[in-house]
């Protein structure tokens, strides 16, 4: 997965309007201390270089240069199958999405909680070992139909969940009201239940409209050339990388749109219900002679999503041996991977903390502006944020280019804004009374900082950086371009080995991948619970 | 032993929204002293501006003859010995009890924190509870701790933000009589937000009623609750009977007879007279005022009879303690205690 988990909200949109959460309002009129404010302003800056820095290079000979190869041809097809491969995986998701939603929350299918935990689980899927997996059982696959296969199957979770919680939140009297009126439950579903829903479709539509933009793992092991697929040759190929910082400015417009599509969806959804109260829960509809059918559907995808993975890995590790593939190799390949992953997750924990507490405790237009610099990053596809750090080291810090620093930098402006998100939810966590009472008993506000207010969010603060950790250690594009000659990490050298069809020799490393990848996930399960 | 000074205190959210309107208040040291208002008067941003959370528009607070706020004036909440206890008490989750009490002792050495911790906690009727979390406590244990935790470092001033507001009913009394012994017993001066009369009345040394961003009247229980300055004031701190009458010197003629008055008026005034219920009692005789009883509401340690009064259009109402043995319909002469106050 290259972009930002959307899973993790980090949350732009919703920015101050969440500030409405009961236990911790924001504080007119107090103004950040100085401690809080030159980090969070690093940080902020720090967001927004890459994407500053991409503008200037792109514009760097000329605009009308820049204008050439955007208008290029080759842009435009690249556009062009970029916009196609997400058109056909959003109405892909949507169908898979909202039809085993609907089975598995308002109807009576045996086994309902089962299918719905197996409908989540692809989620924990990077792109490219599904793309690895489909490819390797399949190879004719390689192209469109294998990127549109591969990517609906990890991202239509991204339709299922928030659909099955709008199903859930929906108010069923709405749907009783419209049967009493004498429509039919198709004429009921089509007019009442559907648009109880359409929010939070479109909503999810958009993510996964973003995360096929972004995608880079996936395409380019199916060799279909997307825009990110186009952006890594083209500077692959060339000396000249103009070229690729224009593609790069174009795929971030793109991303930009999709985003303020996202935040509008967000915008409009949760007004399934008027009035107060709770909804009562919904009564199951008998499926009748649809039942088979139902299950037949059901099990088909979460044997595509699910079994076909876990499978043909289990394959490729079983027809594999010592001559495919070195276990100290592996071992010293997951080492490094961890260690560029914690310091990924510790970097940007550490630059999210200023930004994450103001975001939280303080209002105006300096906490706005820092809060929206930190989600800069929010959906940027790796490749383009690693790009313009590539141009940015080239010219001004050529000692780090091509060292794990760099590299590292990285992963803080991807994955920042999931950090400050679940910095700033923690700290709302907490009631702002709390740091008055320590304020009245003699504490300085650092002091206050100390002691009170990161120490209880501590927890929700460690909860983001093992997020962060996963995110680092699962992505890929940024990796390839930014990483040290010589190192590899779990997900470049799947990729490569995959590249080669060295299919025996990859599956080891997708299945460390995924095994460390759930440690972090399964802590931060037990955490919520 | 310290006392409070808060002279024109104002403060707006935006231009339309004046929340304080050069707010006057006196506290003499020692006192227990109530800003008793409706919700939206201001009482908790007076608050939190005598603690230094919020900074006032204009105007001055000096505590003990320290200013603390004033034209280019603002001591940091930190420094200003000003204890909280806020609704809820807001204990501090990660920290024990005894830890929580420490939190404002960290220049003691460590002997005399812990000696000041268990004093406190024993102050308030809790000792040996130091090693326990906060959410091992109950609502009103939480609320004695908070307060430990605002005294243990000897503050110029307490403040105390409706902190009995969570707790029900029936424990409410109690903490309430505690905290005040606790605060009696160190002679800290304290100011108590509170929108409930009761509360004011029966733990304050002094009330001070808040209306719209100004002190309404200022006075002990029995004078606010006696003699208030205004209807709106009568009816906020109790149940009132207000009707028409005219004064002239000492009484005023009412549809209840004369009535003597706690201040004669310049002259003759028309103006509303107010009795507070208990002042009138229902009485077997055909002189004097009368009246058909409409409604009985028992409250087992008291009634109140609702009686429609021969020449008046509004109906009083009387509290009578006890039984009660008039039904509504049945002719009652009613006979009046005490002073009343007229309201021009």
């Amino acid at each position: 997965m290259t972009a930002t988990d959307p899973v993790a909200p980090a949350d732009p949109a919703a920015g101050p309007a969440g500030a409405a959460a009961p236990a911790g309002r924001r504080r007119a009129g107090r103004r950040p201390p100085a401690a809080l404010l030159v980090p969070a302003g690093l940080a902020a800056l720090f967001a927004l270089l890459p994407l500053g820095y991409l503008a200037v290079r792109s514009l760097e000979r000329g605009p009308s240069f820049a204008w050439q190869v955007v208008a290029d041809g080759r842009t435009v097809e690249l556009l062009g199958r970029s916009v196609g491969l997400a058109a056909t995986v959003v109405a892909a998701s949507l169908v898979l999405g909202v039809s085993l939603a609907w089975l598995t929350v308002r109807s009576r299918l045996p086994g309902a909680r089962v299918w719905s935990v197996l409908m989540t689980l692809p989620l924990a899927v990077p792109s490219y070992v599904a793309a690895f997996t489909w490819l390797s059982a399949f190879p004719a696959l390689a192209g469109f139909a294998g990127a549109a296969v591969a990517l609906t199957l990890v991202s239509f979770p991204y339709v299922y969940l928030p659909v099955t919680a709008a199903l859930r939140g929906a108010d069923p009297a709405q749907e009783e009201v419209s049967r009493s009126l004498g429509h039919g439950p198709l004429r009921t579903f089509l007019a009442v239940t559907l648009p109880q829903v359409r929010p939070a479709a479109a909503g999810g539509a958009v993510l996964v409209a973003l995360y096929v933009f972004s995608d880079f793992g996936a395409v380019s092991l199916m060799r279909y050339d997307t825009f990110t697929r186009g952006i890594y040759t083209s500077y692959r190929a060339s000396f000249d990388r103009t070229p690729a910082a224009a593609l790069s400015v174009v795929l971030v417009a793109v991303t930009v749109l999709l985003v303020a599509a996202e935040a509008r969806t967000r915008g409009r959804a949760g007004h399934a219900r008027t009035g107060t109260g709770t909804a009562r829960p919904a009564v199951p509809a008998p499926l009748g002679r649809w039942r088979l059918p139902a299950l037949t559907w059901c099990t088909l995808v979460a044997a595509a999503a699910v079994v076909m993975p876990l499978a043909t890995l289990g394959y490729w590790l079983a027809v594999g041996n010592s001559a495919t593939w070195d276990p100290a190799t592996l071992a010293d390949t997951a080492g490094t991977t961890l260690g560029a992953a914690a310091a990924g997750a510790a970097l940007t924990t550490l630059l999210a903390l200023p930004v994450g507490v103001i975001a939280a405790r303080h209002r105006g237009r300096t906490a706005h502006l820092l809060e929206q610099s930190a989600y800069a990053g929010h959906a940027l596809p790796g490749i383009t944020v690693a790009l313009s750090l590539v141009f940015f080291a080239v010219r001004y810090a050529e000692p780090v280019y091509q060292e794990l620093p760099l590299l590292i930098c990285a992963y803080a402006v991807l994955f920042l804004p999931v950090a400050v998100a679940a910095t700033r939810a923690a700290v709302l966590q907490s009631p702002p009374v709390l740091e008055d009472v320590a304020r009245s008993l003699g504490r300085s506000p650092l002091g206050v900082l100390r002691e009170v207010t990161l120490p209880l969010a501590a927890p929700g603060v460690a909860a983001g950086a093992a997020l962060t950790f996963v995110l680092c250690m699962k992505e890929l594009p940024a990796t390839l371009l930014l990483r040290p000659t010589g190192m590899d990490t779990l997900a470049s050298r799947l990729w490569t080995e995959t590249g080669t069809g060295s299919f025996a020799a990859a599956a080891p490393y997708a299945a460390a991948l995924i095994l460390l990848a759930a440690i972090p996930s399964y802590l931060l399960g037990r955490h919520r619970t | 032993m310290t006392d409070v000074q808060i002279a024109g205190v104002s403060k707006s959210y935006g231009p339309d929204a004046p929340v304080l309107r050069g707010l006057d208040l006196s506290v003499p040291a020692g006192t227990l002293a109530a800003l008793l208002g409706p919700s939206g008067c201001g009482k908790t941003t007076l608050l939190r501006i005598v603690a230094g959370f919020l900074h006032a528009d204009a105007g001055t607070v000096t505590v003990g003859g320290r200013t603390l706020c004033g034209p280019g004036v603002h001591v940091p909440p930190e420094a200003r010995r000003i204890g909280i206890v806020p609704q809820e008490g807001a204990l501090f989750p990660h920290l024990s009890v005894a830890r929580n009490v420490a939190f404002g002792l960290s220049g003691r050495d460590r002997a005399a924190r812990r000696a000041r911790t268990e004093e406190m906690l024993e102050l308030v009727g809790l000792g040996g509870y130091g090693d326990r979390m906060p959410h091992e406590l109950s609502g009103g244990q939480q609320q004695r701790i908070a307060l430990a935790r605002a005294l243990a470092p000897q503050p110029e001033l307490v403040l105390l933000d409706e902190p009995f507001n969570a707790l029900d009913s029936g424990l409410r009394t109690g903490v309430r009589s505690d905290v005040r012994a606790a605060l009696r017993a160190t002679g800290a001066t304290a100011l108590l937000v509170t929108h409930d009369q009761q509360e004011a009345l029966s733990t304050a040394d002094l009330v001070a009623v808040v209306r719209d961003g100004r002190v309404a009247q200022c006075g002990t229980p029995q004078e606010v609750y006696g003699r208030p300055v205004d209807p709106w004031t009568a009816r906020f701190v109790g149940d009132a009977v207000l009707v028409p009458g005219t004064a002239d010197g000492g009484t005023a003629t009412t549809p209840l007879g004369r009535l003597p008055l706690a201040a004669a008026p310049a002259g003759r005034t028309e103006g509303a007279v107010l009795l507070r219920p208990e002042q009138l009692r229902l009485a077997d005789t055909a002189a004097g005022p009368q009246g058909t009883v409409t409604d009985v509401a028992f409250y087992g340690h008291d009634a109140m009879v609702t009686v429609t009064v021969d020449g008046l259009e509004e109906p009083v109402g009387i509290r009578v303690a006890g039984p009660v043995s008039v039904r509504p319909g049945q002719r009652t002469g009613i006979l009046v205690e005490g002073e009343a106050t007229l309201h021009p």
